[in-house]
């Protein structure tokens, strides 16, 4: 056995599970899909006193529709996302990126609130939730507060989440007429680790994208907005987006490293690529209109 | 620190299991050591190499990012029962013929894999059958061969189903 030993629990009610967040607090873990804890604890890179097992909260894994938003419970696993008819018409962007998270037998078990809990700079869910203006709902004994996707990830794995809270729901508005999104990534393997993605969602016309969020992935210790480069490609009509402009914006948003999949030039490289991939779509995405 | 061991019972290949163990010990490990079902292979024990690849509930999971307590209730069908009921026989016939296995790690894996592939797509392309099985590393045989496999199963079954058909 590789993992450090461990307490396991299994609420049966969230109410349950939110008692012992608040009883075990900075020394328990949450566990949904555990398709990054598990790991993380089989190569002690984590240990925890006691695991919260909170699989049995049926509460927490529908997929709902309300007049402007889908609502996702927080262990909705990537599958129940990929096959969800409300997903395909209301966040397509969602239905697009989970093909490129990991193995079909990961995507049976993983969960969109794991996904976001853990914050891996490479994720994908991440980046479209931020792309998408979603808002996660936080629980704790007794209360809960909303907190905006984009304020939620706070550094390399860490995010705004308390020790005593559970993510519990996400709260994805509904795309909205002339919207469009567009989802690329570049991996050494189809299901394998992101080197640079980027989610993207505007309103799309024959002349200009506006309203046009653009977050990357696999570059930044969070997902990273590229603010610069929006407002290049808002400024511009949709053919005619000057690339040495595209580029220098590139260069200001995103701050890559070296590490041992890639150089920063490499992955900058691979930004510039991707984004000319978002906005090639965005063209004939249009055309087909 | 000493942690509180558990009563777990659940069905593996069709039988009642009821054991005590660890909250820390994987499903891999559970199969491998405290069933001796060691046709699940633990090779990464990170979710990567699908070594590990099992089905849980009729769906495919990796029992190495699994707990065994997690799987309380389930019905976990492994290499061993697939074998017996000789549900992808066809497919454990093609890897042989194409030689599609070389040590053989990877093979369970796969074929979890494959025949789960198998029954949501009756006619997976070349490019969708190294999609579904990029999650399964095998250092042996390049892949070329284990598509092949997979794509000549497909296309017998569906001549079969054909057959049928007229």
């Amino acid at each position: 056995m590789k993992p450090a030993p461990f307490d396991y629990v299994k609420p049966a009610s969230l109410e349950e599970a939110l008692e012992l967040r608040r009883r075990h607090g900075a020394e328990s873990a949450i566990l949904a899909g555990g398709q990054s804890l598990v790991p993380d604890f089989n190569q002690r890179l984590r240990s925890t006193e006691t695991v919260i097992d909170i699989n049995g909260l049926s509460a927490l894994s529908s997929i709902e529709e309300s007049q402007d938003m889908i609502s996702l419970g927080a262990i909705s696993r990537y599958r129940e996302i990929e096959t969800s008819a409300l997903v395909a018409e209301h966040a397509p962007l969602l239905k697009m990126a989970i093909p490129e998270i990991g193995s079909p037998a990961i995507r049976n078990r993983g969960t969109i609130g794991g996904s976001v809990s853990m914050a891996d700079p490479g994720a994908e869910l991440p980046a479209c939730l931020c792309a998408l203006g979603a808002n996660f709902e936080l629980a704790r004994a007794g209360s809960k507060r909303m907190i905006a996707a984009q304020n939620f990830f706070t550094g390399r794995y860490e995010t705004a989440l308390d020790n005593d809270e559970i993510l519990t729901r996400i709260d994805v508005p509904k795309n909205r007429v002339g919207f469009r999104s567009a989802f690329h990534e570049i991996a050494r393997r189809k299901t394998g680790y992101a080197m640079c993605g980027v989610a993207a969602h505007g309103k799309v016309t024959h002349q200009s994208v506006q309203n046009l969020k653009m977050v990357f992935f696999g570059t930044d210790d969070t997902p990273m907005l590229a603010v610069n480069t929006i407002s290049v490609i808002e400024g511009c009509a949709i053919n005619d987006v000057p690339p040495a402009e595209l580029d220098a914006a590139l260069s200001e948003d995103l701050h890559p490293s070296d590490d041992t999949h890639g150089s920063a030039k490499l992955r900058m490289h691979y930004a510039k690529v991707l984004t000319r991939r978002v906005l090639a779509q965005f063209v004939s995405a249009h055309g087909e209109e | 620190m000493t942690t509180e061991k558990r009563l777990i019972s659940l069905s593996v290949n069709g039988e009642l299991q009821a054991k005590i163990v660890e909250p820390r010990m994987s499903l891999a490990d559970f199969l491998r050591i405290e069933l001796e079902l060691t046709g699940t292979h633990v090779g990464c024990e990170s979710g990567v190499c699908g070594a590990c690849t099992v089905n849980i509930n009729g769906q495919t999971a990796r029992a190495c990012t699994i707990l065994a307590v997690q799987v309380e209730g389930d019905e976990v069908t492994t290499i061993e029962g697939a074998s017996e009921s000789g549900e992808f026989r066809d497919l454990q016939d093609a890897f042989h013929a194409r030689n599609a296995l070389q040590c053989g790690f990877c093979t369970p894996g796969m074929l979890m894999m494959s025949a789960e592939l198998l029954t949501q797509n009756s006619k997976p392309c070349r490019q969708e059958i190294r999609e579904y099985l990029s999650g399964n590393y095998c250092r042996c045989t390049g892949y070329e061969a284990i598509v092949d496999a997979v794509e000549t199963v497909a296309q017998t079954r569906n001549a079969r189903v054909g057959e049928q058909d007229d």
